[in-house]
């Protein structure tokens, strides 16, 4: 093999750099809208170290973790972009620095 | 041919995640995200979670994605302005990437249970619909319910939220 072999590292390296990207994302990015998108990268990470460990454990118990993990995002999207759309009726911005009052 | 694969996958994902919060066009960001869920459904099966890999498809690359565009779409966002020279981004992207090589290559191998491999196909199972609907309806089925609940919940407060208010 040219690149050697691929362990349980591997895949924990390759999820937590996704992790620090998406945080990076959700820490540099204004927009409302690729904050959530950068939430998402967040779960994905997390997802692929669960299947991962699991998988080289041998355990089924975090596959059904990451199912269940999909499903609270899938509630998660649909509700942040909710919010998204009822805050840009009243401010006409998604930029998250142009929403720093409490109230309106 | 599998080490080939893994790190195909692995800098597809981190390039197209890398992407998604460089660009500034969000169309672009969406299609990058499209991108980065589809290679992490294809990690998915390189880890023989293959029910997870097509959940992966069907509801982030399918669902999740279509809302992100209509919201796109519906509230003509526009490309962010430009904030920071160009020289911190790149001195940032050197030394937070410096690190998590370093820290990847060095640190993680320090951890015995990290070295472990396992061949395709050499995994106990588990990642088929059948076996894990068998755990989804015995061991965890009031979760499963509850994951029930924590849907229609959010379904109605969505509608509640976007729906106009008929006084104003």
């Amino acid at each position: 093999m040219i690149f050697g072999e691929i362990t349980l590292g591997h895949y924990l390296a390759l999820s937590s750099l996704l992790f620090l990207i998406g945080l990076a994302g959700v820490i540099l990015r204004r927009s409302l809208l690729i904050i959530m998108m950068s939430l998402e990268l967040l779960l994905n990470a997390a997802n692929l170290a669960l299947v991962a460990v699991g998988r080289f454990q041998g355990l089924p118990d975090p596959q059904v973790a990451v199912f269940f993990v999909i499903t609270v995002a899938a509630a998660e999207v649909a509700l942040g972009l909710a919010i998204l759309v009822a805050i840009f009726r009243i401010k006409k911005t998604t930029a998250a620095d142009q929403l720093a009052t409490l109230r309106f | 041919m599998e080490p080939l694969f893994f790190w195909i996958l692995a800098v597809g994902l981190v390039v197209s995640a890398s992407a998604l919060v460089a660009f500034r066009n969000p169309v672009t960001n969406a299609v990058c995200l499209v991108v980065a869920l589809v290679i992490q459904a294809a990690l998915f099966i390189t880890l023989e979670a293959f029910f997870l890999a097509a959940v992966q498809v069907i509801v982030y690359a399918g669902a999740v994605m279509v809302l992100f565009l209509f919201v796109i779409m519906l509230l003509d966002v526009k490309e962010e302005a430009r904030r920071t020279p160009p020289w911190v981004k790149i001195v940032g992207v050197l030394g937070v990437g410096g690190v998590a090589v370093l820290g990847l290559t060095k640190i993680v191998p320090l951890f015995p249970f990290t070295q472990k491999t396992l061949h395709w196909g050499q995994g106990k199972g588990g990642g088929s619909a059948a076996e894990l609907g068998k755990l989804l309806f015995t061991s965890y089925s009031p979760l499963f319910l509850a994951t029930g609940v924590l849907l229609l919940v959010a379904t109605v407060g969505v509608v509640v939220l976007c729906r106009k208010d008929p006084e104003s």
